[in-house]
Parts: structure tokens; C-alpha cells; sequence
């Protein structure tokens, strides 16, 4: 299986600037300012099928492609590290191990996007990749591939690396601007999209980490070498999963997208932990409804997850095994959102935290028969939250309705948790 | 009070911001590193620094998850609650930590020397369970490990009696 964003990974330490471009590092950056526009770079990404790693899944050229080359004042790039999402930890491992990869990748994106100043926006608790990342960038300056003219181009581009102090709203892409700006990080009204009115007004576009840091392969090699790195024809390229939970080796993982949920377990993840067996897993991170033995023969990729009744998410796979109560698992997922919701609005600030208070009364035995009406409701209502993560918090919920009624029903009637043991 | 090279450094960082506020996260963790938590002065001085009203910083200061604005101990020690650590033991892993110091989770033990707190996610998730003390990170923190990391810190402060 090629890799491209872990291929360095044996040396089990950050790869060296040095190493990097020995390896082949900033060659796509030269190649594309001696030998393509910037229309011609974003031509290539429309036609590699690249879709967002950050969890939305959006077609990365296309994005591109909305934000307007003539408005006057500058255009920004943001990339998204913000990763706080449970179960998720690939942008992590890509920067602990090879930051260049983003720098190039940016670089190459700006030079597409003719933006001169962009950002890398890094959660708190990430110093390693935040570091790797400053040093990465003073290397490259030094080398002429940042700062002004690069390699005695026009292209000019500065990179400046921010880091958060904490809260999950922050990955949404309108609250990161804000919190870019100093602001209180609560989303912004969508539309105007950012592509048109984001970071201080101006056309901004906001990528994640594993995003950006496909570009480079996708110069170097060409469209079609990238997307056909994927297991099914209808999938483009590669994927970081991370892996956690109760399988053998939890681990962050490049893998072809497309290939199946059991293969992904039953290979690199090393199949169960002894005395395990599968039960359920969330397919993408927090916000996406559960997988269960019927869906093993799903292709982890976009569309078919999504057929399947989850998303994609962000690649992170959480592994559950037969002695977990999903209903537990549940109400840990809300308590995570109900603390994360930024307050805005009035369906999520309220409505995740009756419905955590709700999922509690059922895990401790005191729910009642009403109380999956409600849970019901929710999801529904929720959808009309000022924001995705509402929505999003719901995934696991609607999950729990549809394919653990039985256990969510058992509690209820039995008036305890059918796991616990008293 | 903060000390003019702190301050210098400061007012150095939000020059090279597009506008002052774009560096109010850096100026707080900054002086929050100074005073041990954001103190009502600390407050004070990021607002005047930043150009922004107290009451602006404030709104910024309580949004965040790693800004306090209330004592920490001398040591911060964060243990991941979220769904991959809660699934191998994380919730064991804060209880053992709670009961070490003798404290609840949520609060500081009685000689001001450590802070107990649940976090969301790290980051970390592949390592469960997981905690980070100030900014460092550790993963498959066992019970007995935890309580190894924990206790080690106590006796560096040379504070063991509670
Ligand atoms: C609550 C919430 C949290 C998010 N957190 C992240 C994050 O940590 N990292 C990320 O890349 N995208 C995150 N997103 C998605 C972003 O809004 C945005 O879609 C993404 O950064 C776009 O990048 P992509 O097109 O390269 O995927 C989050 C969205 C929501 C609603
Ligand atoms: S849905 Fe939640 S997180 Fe989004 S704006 Fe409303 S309160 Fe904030
Ligand atoms: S769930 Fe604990 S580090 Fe991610």
C-alpha cells in the first residue's frame, strides 16, 4: 500500500528539513511556480477528487474555486488544527512527524488560492507539532521556499502559527476565524461563506491539516496517480485513521480510501484485544452515528458511509467490544458536547444538556418510557441549531434509536443498566 | 505587576499582530504563566495592553479551556474524560488520582500544590488513558502509573504532607 502523508514514519521521530528535501521535499513547490499558474495548480486538485479531511467532506478545489481572485484587500488561508474531536488524533501524528508536508502543501495552496498570508490554527496540548511546525517554517524560509519571491518568483507568502487555549467550537471553521481575530469563538451566520467574507472581512479559505497536506503528491505525481492510490474507482486517495478503542494496535494509520471497515480492523488495527469481540465503532470521531457487525463490509469512504447512515467524519475509529453499554458510550459523547457547546443558541445550550440529563436517568436505571420520545425529538430539533454541532452531537443519539433500541429499551424496563455489574 | 521585559515582549507580539486583539490568547496564556492563573490585575494589564475593555478580555478569558480565572495549584494535572479514554478505564484513572490527593476532581489539594481536572480529548486518543500535567502529555496512564506521576510531582515540591 503507498503511502504519502506517513511514508517517513520508520524513523519513529520528527523527519529533518534536510531529510525531507532529500527525499524529494519542495520539488512540487518549484514545479509548480517554473511551470504552472495558479489556475493550472487548482485544476489539478479539482480533478485529483480531493474531499476535506476535516469531516464535512467538501471537495477541496471546488472550494477554492468559490473565492473571488478579484476583490480588492488580501485573500487568507487557514489551516485547521484545531482537531478537539474524541476519537481523533491524525493531525497530530502527521505534524509530529512530518510538519514540511503542511508547509509545502500550504505554500503550494497560497500560490493557487494567490494568498500571501496565512495561518495554521493548533489546539492547545499539540507544543510538539506546534514546534515542529515554527521550525519547520524558519527552515524553509531560510531555504527561499517562504518569505518573499520565493525561489525568485513573484510569489511572495509569510506563514504564522496560533495557538488555542481550548474548546472544541473553535474547529468550526466561522468560530476559528473569530477566535483568529480575538473574538469570543462563537460561530458567525453562514451565508456570507468565508470564502467570500472570512478572516477580517476578506475572502478566506479554511482547509485541514491532512487536506493541505495531500497538494504536494497531487503536483508531483499528477491527478490521476493520487486518486487512483484509493481502493474503489469512486474513491480518490489516501486517509489517516486513527484508531482507538478496544482493538490490538490503536494507531494512526494511512490507508487507500475505500477500503472496508473490517479490513481496516481485522488488518493494521490487529483485530480485537483477547477476550474482545466487536460490538460497534464510531465510524469518523464523536459526531457520527455508530457501525455495528452489519456494517464491517462498508468501504470507508464519503459516499458509501454516508449510504450507510454515518459519516466519514474524520477518520477517527473508536472500537467498542461485546461488554460495552451503548447507552454509557452515548451519554459520554453528549456530556463532551454539552460541555463544548459554545452557548450561542438556544436549542443547543439548552437541548444538549436535557438531553445528557435524560440519557443519565436511563443509564442509572430511572428512565422512562417517554424519555426515548424525547431523545427522538432532539434529534430531530437539534438540526435547526445555529450551528454543526449540534447536529453533530445528535449523530451518536439517532444512532443509539436506531440500532440499540433493544439495549436503550432494556434499561428502561429492567430499571438498570443490563451491563453493570451489581 | 509584571516585569518590563515580560511586558516589552508583549507589547513586541501584539505589534506584529494584524489587529491587537488577533494576539489576546497568546498575551493571556502569557501572563497567566507569569501569575500562576489570569488574576483580576492580569485582567486588567491584557486589557490594557490589548486596547480591548476588562470586560472584552473577560469574554475572551472564560471562553477558554486552559485560561483560569480562578487559583490553580502549582501544578495543573489534566485527565482526559472523552469517549476513547473512558472506554479503556479513564474514569477509574481520575478516580485513583482523586483519591491520592485527597481531593475531588475539580479542585485543588488543601496546600495549593495540585489542581485536579477532567479535560475533553487530548489528542492523544491511541494511548488511552490519557492526562497531561501543565503541557506535558502521558498515555496509558495506568492507575498505579498515574498516581506514580502524580506523586513524584509532590515530593519535587518537597510538599508530601497532606
Ligand atoms: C463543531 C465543529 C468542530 C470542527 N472541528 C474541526 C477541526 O478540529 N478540524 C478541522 O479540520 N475541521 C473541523 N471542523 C470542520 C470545519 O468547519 C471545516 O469544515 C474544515 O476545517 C474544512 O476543511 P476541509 O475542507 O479541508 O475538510 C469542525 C466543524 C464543526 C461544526
Ligand atoms: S449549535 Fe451549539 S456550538 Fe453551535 S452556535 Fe449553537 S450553541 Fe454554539
Ligand atoms: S479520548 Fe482521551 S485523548 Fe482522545
Amino acid at each position: 500500500m503507498e503511502q504519502i502523508l506517513l511514508k517517513h514514519t520508520h524513523h519513529g521521530r520528527c523527519l529533518s528539513f534536510e531529510e525531507y528535501r532529500f527525499s524529494g521535499g519542495f520539488e512540487a513547490l518549484a514545479k509548480a511556480l517554473k511551470d504552472m499558474t495558479p489556475a493550472e495548480v487548482q485544476q489539478d486538485v479539482i480533478d485529483s477528487g480531493l474531499r476535506g479531511r476535516g469531516g464535512a467532506g467538501f471537495p477541496t478545489g471546488k472550494k477554492w474555486s468559490f473565492v473571488p481572485r478579484d476583490l480588492p484587500g488580501p485573500r487568507y488561508l487557514i489551516c485547521n488544527c484545531d482537531e478537539m474531536e474524541p476519537g481523533t488524533y491524525k493531525d497530530r501524528v502527521l505534524l509530529e512527524r512530518n510538519p514540511h508536508l503542511l508547509v509545502e502543501g500550504m505554500a503550494l495552496a497560497c500560490y493557487a488560492l494567490e494568498v500571501h498570508h496565512a495561518f495554521i490554527f493548533v489546539r492547545y496540548g499539540y507544543e510538539q507539532a506546534a514546534g515542529n511546525l515554527r521550525q519547520s517554517i524558519a527552515a524553509a524560509g531560510r531555504s527561499g521556499f517562504l518569505g518573499d519571491n520565493i525561489l525568485g518568483s513573484d510569489f511572495s507568502l509569510e506563514l504564522d502559527v496560533h495557538q488555542s487555549a481550548g474548546r472544541y467550537i473553535c474547529g468550526e471553521e466561522t468560530a476559528l476565524i473569530n477566535a483568529l481575530e480575538g473574538k469570543r469563538a462563537n460561530p458567525r451566520a453562514k451565508p456570507p461563506f468565508p470564502a467570500i467574507k472570512g478572516l477580517w472581512g476578506q475572502p478566506t479559505v479554511v482547509n485541514n491539516v491532512e487536506t493541505l497536506a495531500n497538494i504536494p503528491a497531487i503536483i508531483t505525481g499528477g491527478p490521476l496517480l493520487w486518486k487512483n492510490l484509493a481502493a474503489t474507482p469512486e474513491a480518490a486517495g489516501t486517509k489517516l485513521f486513527c484508531i482507538s478503542g478496544h482493538v490490538v494496535n490503536t494507531n494512526c494509520f494511512e490507508l487507500p480510501l475505500g477500503m472496508t471497515l473490517g479490513e481496516i480492523i481485522d488488518g493494521p488495527s490487529g483485530g480485537m484485544r483477547s477476550g474482545s469481540r466487536f460490538k460497534a465503532c464510531i465510524p469518523g470521531g464523536a459526531a457520527t452515528p455508530y457501525f455495528t457487525e452489519a456494517h464491517l463490509g462498508v468501504p470507508m469512504d464519503f459516499d458509501p458511509v454516508a449510504k450507510a447512515g454515518s459519516r466519514l467524519g474524520t477518520g477517527g475509529i473508536v472500537v467498542f467490544d461485546q461488554n460495552t453499554c451503548m447507552v454509557a458510550v452515548t451519554l459520554n459523547l453528549i456530556r463532551f458536547f454539552a460541555r463544548e457547546s459554545c452557548g450561542w443558541c438556544t436549542p443547543c445550550r439548552e437541548g444538549l444538556p436535557f438531553v445528557r440529563h435524560t440519557l443519565e436517568r436511563i443509564e442509572a436505571g430511572r428512565g422512562e418510557s417517554n424519555d426515548i420520545d424525547i431523545l427522538r425529538e432532539h434529534v430531530h430539533m437539534l438540526n435547526y441549531a445555529f450551528c454543526a454541532l449540534a447536529p453533530g452531537a445528535m449523530g451518536p443519539v439517532e444512532g443509539l434509536l436506531r440500532l440499540f433500541y433493544d439495549e436503550l429499551e432494556a434499561h428502561i424496563l429492567e430499571k438498570k443498566c443490563p451491563f453493570k455489574k451489581q | 505587576m509584571i516585569p518590563e521585559n515580560l511586558k516589552a515582549n508583549l507589547e513586541q507580539r501584539i505589534a506584529a499582530a494584524i489587529t491587537h486583539r488577533e494576539a489576546a490568547v497568546d498575551v493571556m496564556k502569557e501572563l497567566q504563566r507569569h501569575y500562576g492563573w489570569l488574576t483580576d490585575e492580569a485582567l486588567e494589564e491584557a486589557s490594557q495592553l490589548l486596547g480591548l475593555s476588562p470586560l472584552q478580555v473577560e469574554e475572551l478569558a472564560t471562553f477558554y479551556e486552559m485560561i483560569y480565572r480562578r487559583p490553580v495549584g502549582r501544578h495543573v494535572v489534566h485527565v482526559c474524560d472523552s469517549v476513547s479514554c473512558w472506554a479503556l478505564g479513564g474514569e477509574t484513572l481520575l478516580e485513583s488520582l482523586a483519591k491520592l490527593l485527597e481531593t475531588e476532581s475539580g479542585s485543588t489539594t488543601a496546600d495549593g500544590a495540585v489542581t485536579l481536572l477532567p479535560c475533553s480529548c487530548l489528542g492523544n486518543c491511541g494511548e488511552a488513558p490519557c492526562m497531561m500535567v501543565g503541557e506535558k502529555q502521558y498515555g496509558r496512564v495506568t492507575p498505579e502509573i498515574g498516581v506514580q506521576i502524580v506523586a513524584a510531582l509532590r515530593l519535587r515540591d518537597g510538599s508530601t504532607n497532606s
